[in-house]
């Protein structure tokens, strides 16, 4: 535990990503099995452990720590795994845990795998008797999940194929069918084994992501060379249909099959493809909050599965049949998945159809004119790309239509977390109507870091009230919050919800009076039926 | 007819000077300019210029002239630790606090009534000044600048080996060192010696002044040299010690390669050395940790104790629990955060 904690403690104060990825390298070369795969999974989210929820932690701290003396403390630190990391007060009989050996990595592990969910807290607080300040924090990020040192799952890997002479491709195509802690990859990324059998159930294949389209990308990109799409605003999924398994995996290559049992009810057939997971209600997507009401369950009832059907809308194919067709260019595959399309019919799945145009000002055109609701702009694909994993530049644009925006006025203000502690960084701002503010969203980005310094200013200048860590202020300071679009909302008072609100300006020089009506949020609805592709 | 003795407080109070002494009519660390001032020890927030006349150990008022300029007040009168010096109808006598060099306590009598005010203190051996001496008293007058359980600082000598394993393990990265100008940055300097660095330690200008100081004082630095951004190849593998505001500047930028360190009570956290750009954070604090407040308050043994400045509700809350009539005092002007 000490050596995984020394290296999470170091990425946490190493900015540049070249300095992670030395200290991760190292780490992996140097340190043996299954220790190196337990710290390889925890960093990639990969671990499965019967988490604590902050409310377990909560409950332990207060059995040893005056819980006004927390209080005040966390308010300060602002996180609480290090919070509760630098307040644990040691072990009640003295020095003779203290002075066990503290547990490696690999031992918290396999007990806590091993742990009914009853036994979890007993176990975390005699480890953090046993451990030094450090050692406690990076335990409790281990156990509530969420390691935030500034690691991607990509980095991780990287760092892996770093060690040995396998490509980092090659470990991004295995990855999905490998399981901590790994033995098998360091194997075989050290020379010392093949590569393990990848085939022998269905997997996840790394997905091909896009770009935001800047304004000078369009310049430089010819028309003929490139198809376009619509951006539809649901979640991306792939279906794997192979070695005799059928599974539906999230962007992540999670598994989210069993909350979808109407999609994978259709899959019928061999391939692997990629679609977008929507709910589409006679032909017409409907919003993304009524797809929110079917993700993350476990199980889902027949009452939602009728009132909430879901869909898959592809738009592209990666394995035709067992023929792997990723090599292809996407004008090519297209036209496999047209055909598998026409050969199959499965049902819950159409294509997303191809949107023709000639020169860019045509699709500026089509693209201002998209406000349907579930639709968030459009995306270009390079017609002679291949399907490849991760992010390559200049193949995929996503080209997200323009905001919405309103002038709001601030109203309550949290401290942030992370690196923001200390600072109000989280921002719940409203609109008039009938001369009083109505709450209408919540924002923490969109701000520089001095922006942020001078609202952090700002509130603690003109707090009206304190409940908590929260801060209600006067309504004297106008946001200019830009969004996506609006959706009817049960949950807020005003009946209705932001979709990915940010700040994107400070109007200091607007007086509050001025700022924008409930009623300009609310003729912002969109239209919430699409008609089917 | 029965005269009660007059209470601490009402002879002891907060004015907008600072606290003020009524029976010897002079000010403790006043943030305004007064005609009597004791000044506890040279720290800018504590330490101002302009008063009419300064009580203050010898080495204080050195590091004041320093600061200011001789001119700094109209008179001064120094007083060793443990010289009694009668003002007005207070008694007055000043005990070591081990904060920076001539850091002092004071100890203030009235009508049978002792009344301790601590200052800045801290109750870790520190080469480069006196050690802090628990006076006994009816009230003790602290600070609480960590004065939460989160602050425990380590053994400084962890810390510094932390640093020199830092500066082996990169011999081609300048490590940039944010200390105070006073204080720390000597503090520093002494630490490193004992562990046996002997090698030149490059310091920015505005460090000049008061390492001179400390060495006139008889405090050993060891070989230093100008840190001058000019040279960016020679500082490659040194160590530069630099103020605060200067490492994450443009200054530190244009050194080769740096890695940021700085050394602070604040870097117990990582979140705030984060906030700063650190990437080696050294816990090594001029200030009580959480378990030294609570251990000085058992030690002087004050019934009452009133806390001035930091965390002092977390601390009047601890000490109410320890049976001490314990408050916080509003006292205005002392930094805060990262001072």
């Amino acid at each position: 535990m000490n050596r995984f904690a020394a290296l999470l403690d170091a990425l946490v104060f190493t900015p540049q990503r070249n300095g992670k990825l030395r200290l991760l390298r190292d780490h992996f070369a140097e340190t043996a099995d299954p220790e190196r795969g337990w710290a390889l999974a925890a960093l990639t989210g990969a671990l499965d452990l019967p988490t604590a929820k902050p409310a377990m932690i909560r409950a332990l701290v207060a059995d040893r720590v005056d819980p006004v003396l927390f209080a005040w403390s966390y308010d300060f630190v602002g996180d609480l795994a290090e919070t509760t990391a630098l307040i644990w007060p040691g072990p009640r009989d003295g020095a003779r845990l203290r002075n066990a050996p503290p547990p490696t990595l690999s031992e918290v592990v396999e007990e806590l795998r091993a742990a009914t969910r009853a036994e979890v807290p007993a176990l975390v607080a005699g480890w953090l008797d046993m451990l030094d300040a450090t050692g406690r924090w990076a335990l409790l990020k281990l156990v509530t999940g969420g390691m935030r040192v500034g690691v991607s799952e990509r980095l991780a890997k990287t760092a892996v194929a770093g060690i040995g002479a396998v490509a980092l491709e090659a470990v991004e195509e295995a990855w999905h069918a490998l399981r901590p802690p790994y033995e098998a990859l360091f194997a075989w990324v050290e020379g010392r084994e093949g590569r393990p059998d990848i085939e022998a159930a269905a997997r996840f294949r790394p997905m091909m992501l896009s770009h935001p389209l800047e304004d000078a990308d369009l310049a430089a990109m010819l028309p003929p060379d490139f198809a376009a799409e619509w951006k539809w605003d649901g979640i991306r999924v792939q279906i794997a249909a192979t070695a005799g398994e059928r599974r539906l995996f999230s962007r992540t290559g999670e598994d989210i099959g069993d909350a979808f049992p109407d999609v994978m009810a259709a899959v019928d057939f061999t391939g692997v493809l990629d679609g977008e997971l929507l709910v589409v209600r006679d032909g017409a997507v409907a919003p993304f909050a009524d797809l929110q009401q079917r993700l993350n369950r476990k199980t889902v009832g027949p009452k939602l599965l009728a009132s909430h059907p879901a869909w898959v809308r592809l738009y592209d194919i990666l394995l035709d049949g067992e023929e792997d067709v990723r090599e292809l260019p996407f004008d090519a595959r297209r036209a496999r998945l047209e055909a598998w399309h026409a050969a199959h019919r499965p049902a819950r799945m159409d294509l997303s159809p191809l949107i023709g145009f000639a020169e860019w000002p045509e699709l500026v055109e089509i693209r201002t004119g998209a406000r349907a609701a579930a639709i968030e702009g459009l995306m270009l694909k390079r017609r002679a790309s291949p399907y490849l994993a991760g992010r390559p530049k200049g193949h995929w644009y996503k080209w997200k239509r323009e905001p919405l925006a309103a002038d709001c006025v601030l109203m309550y203000a949290q401290r942030g977390h992370g690196k923001r502690s200390s600072f109000y960084s989280d921002y719940t701002f409203g609109l008039w109507s009938d001369g009083a503010l109505v709450p209408v969203g919540k924002a923490y980005f969109g701000f520089t870091d001095e922006e942020l310094q001078q609202l952090d200013r700002w509130i603690r200048n003109h707090t009206i009230q304190r409940f908590g860590p929260v801060r209600e202020v006067e309504p004297g300071l106008v946001l200019e919050i830009v969004f996506d679009g609006v959706q009817r909302s049960t949950r807020h008072k005003s009946g209705l919800a932001m979709r990915f609100p940010r700040v994107s300006r400070i109007r200091w020089d607007k007086p509050a009076a001025e700022a924008d009506r409930l009623e300009t949020l609310a003729a912002m609805l969109a239209d919430t039926a699409t008609p089917a592709g | 007819m029965h005269i009660a003795s007059p209470r601490p407080e009402d002879w002891l109070v907060v004015r907008p000077e600072g606290l003020h002494c009524v029976p010897g009519d002079f000010f403790v660390d006043p943030t305004r300019p007064v005609e009597r001032a004791l000044v506890t020890h040279g720290h800018a927030d504590h330490a101002r210029a302009g008063h009419g006349r300064v009580l203050a150990t010898a080495e204080t008022l050195a590091i004041m002239a320093s600061r200011y300029g001789p001119a700094f007040a109209g008179a001064t009168q120094a007083l060793a630790y443990g010289e009694v010096l009668t003002i007005g109808g207070a008694r007055v006598h000043l005990a070591p606090a081990g904060h920076i060099l001539g850091s002092a306590q004071a100890a203030i009598e009235h009508a049978g009534t002792r009344v301790v005010v601590s200052g800045d203190y801290k109750r870790r051996r520190d080469p480069t000044c006196a050690a802090f001496e628990p006076v006994p008293c009816d009230v003790f007058v602290t600070e609480a600048t960590f004065g939460l359980p989160v602050f425990r600082h380590p053994d400084d000598r962890h810390e510094v080996a932390r640093l020199l394993d830092a500066h082996r393990r990169n011999p081609d990265r300048t490590l940039v060192v944010g200390v105070y100008a006073l204080g720390k940055c000597q503090r520093l300097l002494c630490l490193l010696r004992e562990a046996g660095y002997d090698r030149p330690v490059h310091i920015h200008g505005a460090l000049e002044g008061l390492c001179g100081l400390y060495r006139d004082h008889g405090i050993d630095l060891g070989p230093l040299l100008p840190a001058t951004v000019a040279e960016r190849a020679a500082l490659a593998g040194s160590i530069v010690l630099a103020p605060p505001g200067a490492i994450a500047d443009r200054w530190a930028r244009r050194l080769a390669d740096p890695i940021v360190a700085m050394a602070s009570g604040w870097m117990g956290v990582r979140q705030r050395a984060r906030q700063r750009g650190v990437e080696l954070p050294l816990v090594i604090s001029d200030h009580a940790d959480w378990d030294e407040l609570l251990a000085t308050l058992g030690d002087v043994g004050a019934p009452r104790v009133w806390v001035t400045h930091g965390r002092e509700e977390a601390l009047v809350h601890a000490a109410r629990a320890m049976g001490i009539d314990a408050r916080a005092l509003a006292l205005v002007g002392f930094e805060d955060e990262d001072s």
